[in-house]
């Protein structure tokens, strides 16, 4: 290595410590950049990251209507059978949705099943406080009501 | 200004005892105490620091759970530690192994000895107090090496032979660093060097007080006591992810503690020796204006010691958890090429500027 190779060199590898010094600093001045959230103290003031995967949920408008057409594509997208979709017909004679069964204990949260819906009817919510003193607790219907629309 | 080198306590006891012999006897006994009292509290207080600056570095909060502010959190680390079995491990050297535990941790009595806290608040000042600490770090070395050795472990024996060629090299450098306060200073009492350096502090201190030259040998001290230390970013006997905990792999309990003590008590040391050397150890940072030097003049010198010395204390920390470790041939490469030619030039500088008497006064 040429000698001019080699203090350039040295003299890039020292900015490059005093970079990271600079760094390291600006996070040891500013308490406001800390990340931990200290969970059962803030439990009132958590709020969770949009993208959080918790719990499935089925999101109701105002009117209380859903948008599930009991289509089953969550049903065949799931890896661990924990949604069984139990349709029923309308007075009309339309194959509607009866209950969305979903089974929390089975769930991985792999948010396949809102990934394969094409009505976006359910989402991953924000949920993670799940413990229950029973597994049936586990056993969720999700739609509030029968039928659409 | 003068530096009394006599203090309250110790005529207090010499009025006390007129036995000379006696008096002797019991100032020492009453400094060995005081020295005691740094590991059992300063010690506690520094793991918790570390892992605070640690915590605020990562973004994180850090211990803050046992009381106020977490600060008894290393007190009941202490106390689980006290109350663990020291296990020795199955084929190990028993009388090797034990012994390992206390090397480090006396070899940092023996430099804390020498250390002046204040003009009047140091064990001993040995005229040789630069030599003396060059001699006696070796010893923390031997610690580490038999520890290695006798614990019959191959983590431990690399570990520790990683520790060991390290130290050893970094010696060298940090030995003509120290040469060189020697050299501008005329002294190697460490009392004395620290006199060397009254008046303000911009063209006073040994850091300051040869152009250039000083500032340079600072850092180049910082780099070669962090690898003295063992500490990251030079931190290549412990090195976690390939080593477990080098040396200390098979060590539990207190003899685990005792090498973690000694680190730490090695860290005040380092630090003290740069607040010595460069920082104008116990004298307060003058500022030439007549109203404020006045009032800091009043400040005990044990003040200013402990400020600087938490200042570097906090250094040192920074470069624990920004600088990534580098692998064990360039450390040595470091070493061999890089700092021990750059030391040689600065001592020769350092004779060359004395010379010549390009010194500020």
């Amino acid at each position: 290595m040429k000698l001019q190779e080699y203090l350039a060199k040295s003299f890039h590898g020292a900015i490059s410590l005093l970079k990271g010094l600079h760094i390291t600093a600006g996070y040891f001045f500013h308490p406001s950049r800390i990340v931990t959230e200290q969970y059962p103290n803030n439990k009132k003031t958590l709020k969770m990251a949009e993208r959080f995967r918790g719990q499935v949920i089925m999101p109701h408008d105002e009117s209380g209507e859903h948008k599930c057409t009991a289509c089953t594509m969550c049903e065949k997208a799931c890896p661990n059978g924990s949604i069984s979709i139990l349709p029923t017909k309308n007075v009309a004679g339309k194959k509607v949705l009866g209950q969305f069964i979903y089974r929390f204990d089975t769930c991985t949260l792999c948010s396949l099943c809102v990934e394969a819906c094409p009505f976006d009817a359910i989402r991953m919510g924000q949920n993670f406080e799940n413990s229950a003193y029973s597994r049936e607790a586990f056993e969720l219907i999700l739609n509030k009501k029968e039928g659409r629309g | 200004m003068d530096f009394p080198t006599t203090n309250m306590i110790g005529d207090m006891i010499r009025t006390l005892i007129p036995n000379t012999t006696l008096a002797y006897l019991v100032n020492g006994v009453l400094a060995v105490l005081a020295l005691l009292m740094i590991p059992f509290v300063l010690v506690p207080f520094l793991i918790y620091l570390e892992r605070k600056v640690c915590a605020r570095i990562q973004a994180r909060v850090g211990p803050n759970r046992v009381g106020p502010f977490g600060l008894l959190q290393t007190i009941a680390d202490v106390m689980k530690l006290l109350f663990k079995e020291i296990l020795i491990p199955g084929g190990a050297d028993k009388f090797t192994f034990l012994l390992a535990t206390t090397l480090p941790l006396s070899s940092s009595f023996l430099i804390l000895a020498i250390m002046p806290f204040d003009s009047n608040l140091q064990v001993t000042d040995l005229s040789m107090g630069v030599p003396f600490v060059i001699a006696i770090s070796g010893l923390g070395i031997l610690g580490l090496l038999i520890g290695g050795w006798g614990s019959n472990n191959k983590y431990s024996l690399l570990g520790s032979l990683r520790a060991g060629s390290q130290m050893i090299s970094y010696e060298i450098s940090l030995a003509l660093i120290m040469l060189f306060i020697v050299l501008v200073s005329g002294t190697a009492s460490l009392r004395e060097i620290v006199l060397t350096q009254q008046g303000p502090f911009w063209h006073s201190w040994w850091i300051f007080k040869i152009p250039v030259l000083g500032l340079v040998v600072f850092i180049l001290y910082l780099i070669s006591s962090t690898a003295e230390l063992n500490r990251g970013p030079f931190d290549i006997a412990e090195a976690e992810q390939e080593l477990t905990a080098g040396p200390f792999t098979e060590y539990s309990g207190m003899a685990y503690a005792m090498f973690y003590l000694a680190e730490y008590i090695n860290l005040v040391i380092a630090a003290g020796l740069a607040a010595t050397l460069f920082l104008g150890g116990f004298l307060p940072p003058l500022i030439g204006v007549q109203s404020v030097d006045q009032i800091l003049v009043k400040v005990p010198g044990v003040v200013w010691f402990a400020l600087k010395d938490l200042f570097i204390i906090i250094v040192y920390m920074f470069f624990r958890w920004t600088f990534p470790r580098p692998r064990v041939d360039q450390l040595i490469a470091f070493e061999w090429k890089f700092m021990l030619p750059l030391n040689l030039i600065m001592l020769v500088l350092g004779a060359v500027f004395v010379s010549v008497g390009w010194i500020l006064p």
